[in-house]
C-alpha cells in the first residue's frame, strides 16, 4: 500500500463522512459546516490531481461565497430547526433503496463494465507550479473566450435577479 | 499511485449522498445543499478523468468545464435563495410540504 493511497483512502473517509453528516444533522447550521468540510476535502482531492486553480476557486468559491450565503440565509430566517413532518412516510425507506440501487448501478456501469484506464499520479511541486496556472488561464481567454464572456452575462443576470427578487416593495404588502 | 476507478467510485458515492439528501429531507435549504454537493461530485469525475485520460490540452479543458460548472453554481445558489426568502416572506414557513399552493 503506497502513500498516495494512504492518502485518498483518508481524504475519502472524510468526504463520505461529512456528507453523510450534512444529510442527517437536524440543525441546518451544523449541515452547512459540515458541508464547508467537505468543500475543503474535495478541494485537496483537486491538488492531488494536479488542478491547484480549480482547488483555489473551489476554496473560496464554494466554501467561501456559497456557504457564507447559506448560513446568512439560515440565521435570516430561523429555519435551524424544521418540525419532522409526517407527509409521506414511505418516503424515507423508498429513498434509501432508490439510492442504494443508483449507487450500485453508477458503480457497476461505471468502473464494473467500462473500467477507465490509467493512474492517478499525485503530481511532485513541480506540476503544481505557476505553469499550470498560467496555461489554463491563456486557453481561457483564447479557446473557451465565448462562453467565458457568457459566463460573466449569466452572473450578471443571476445578480439582477437575486436583487429583485429580495427587494421590499415600497407601499406594497409588507 | 491510486487508480482512477477509485475516485469515480467516490464521485457515485458522494452524488448519491447529495441524491437522497433531495429525497429525504424537507428543508429546502438541505435541499439545495445536496444540490451542491451533486455538483461537486460531478466536478470532481471531470477532473479525475481529465487528468487520467487527458494530454496536456484536453486536461486543462476538463479544468475549464469545472471552473464554467462552478460559476453556474454560484448564480443558482444566488437566485435559488432569493426565492427561498421571498417564499418564506409570503408563507411564513419554509418546509417543502408547506409548499402546495398551487394544488387544485
Amino acid at each position: 500500500m503506497n502513500v498516495d493511497l494512504i492518502v485518498f483512502l483518508g481524504l475519502a473517509v472524510v468526504a463520505v463522512a461529512t456528507g453523510l453528516g450534512m444529510l442527517l444533522s437536524r440543525n441546518a447550521v451544523y449541515s452547512a459546516l459540515f458541508l464547508v468540510l467537505n468543500f475543503m476535502t474535495v478541494a485537496v482531492f483537486y491538488l492531488t490531481l494536479a488542478a491547484p486553480f480549480i482547488a483555489i476557486s473551489q476554496v473560496s468559491v464554494y466554501a467561501g461565497a456559497i456557504m457564507v450565503l447559506f448560513l446568512f440565509v439560515i440565521m435570516l430566517l430561523g429555519t435551524e430547526h424544521l418540525a419532522p413532518s409526517k407527509a409521506l412516510p414511505w418516503q424515507r425507506p423508498l429513498a434509501g433503496v432508490l439510492a442504494f440501487i443508483l449507487v450500485a448501478e453508477s458503480v457497476y456501469l461505471l468502473v464494473g463494465r467500462a473500467p477507465a484506464a490509467g493512474d492517478i499520479v499525485v503530481p511532485d511541486a513541480a506540476v503544481n507550479a505557476m505553469d499550470a496556472i498560467r496555461e489554463l488561464g491563456s486557453l481561457l481567454f483564447t479557446q473557451y473566450l465565448l462562453p467565458f464572456e457568457a459566463t460573466s452575462i449569466l452572473l450578471l443576470v443571476a445578480m439582477v435577479g437575486a436583487i429583485v427578487l429580495t427587494k421590499q416593495q415600497k407601499g406594497g404588502r409588507k | 499511485m491510486v487508480p482512477v476507478n477509485y475516485y469515480i467510485i467516490l464521485s457515485a458515492i458522494l452524488f448519491t449522498i447529495g441524491a437522497l439528501g433531495v429525497l429525504i429531507r424537507r428543508n429546502p435549504l438541505i435541499i439545495f445543499m445536496s444540490i451542491e454537493l451533486m455538483l461537486n461530485a460531478a466536478n470532481l469525475a471531470f477532473v479525475a478523468f481529465a487528468r487520467a485520460t487527458g494530454d496536456a490540452a484536453t486536461g486543462y479543458s476538463g479544468q475549464i468545464f469545472v471552473f464554467f460548472v462552478i460559476t453556474v453554481a454560484a448564480a443558482e445558489v444566488a437566485v435559488g435563495l432569493a426565492l427561498i426568502v421571498q417564499i418564506f416572506r409570503t408563507k411564513h414557513s419554509i418546509n417543502v410540504d408547506n409548499m402546495n399552493s398551487l394544488k387544485g
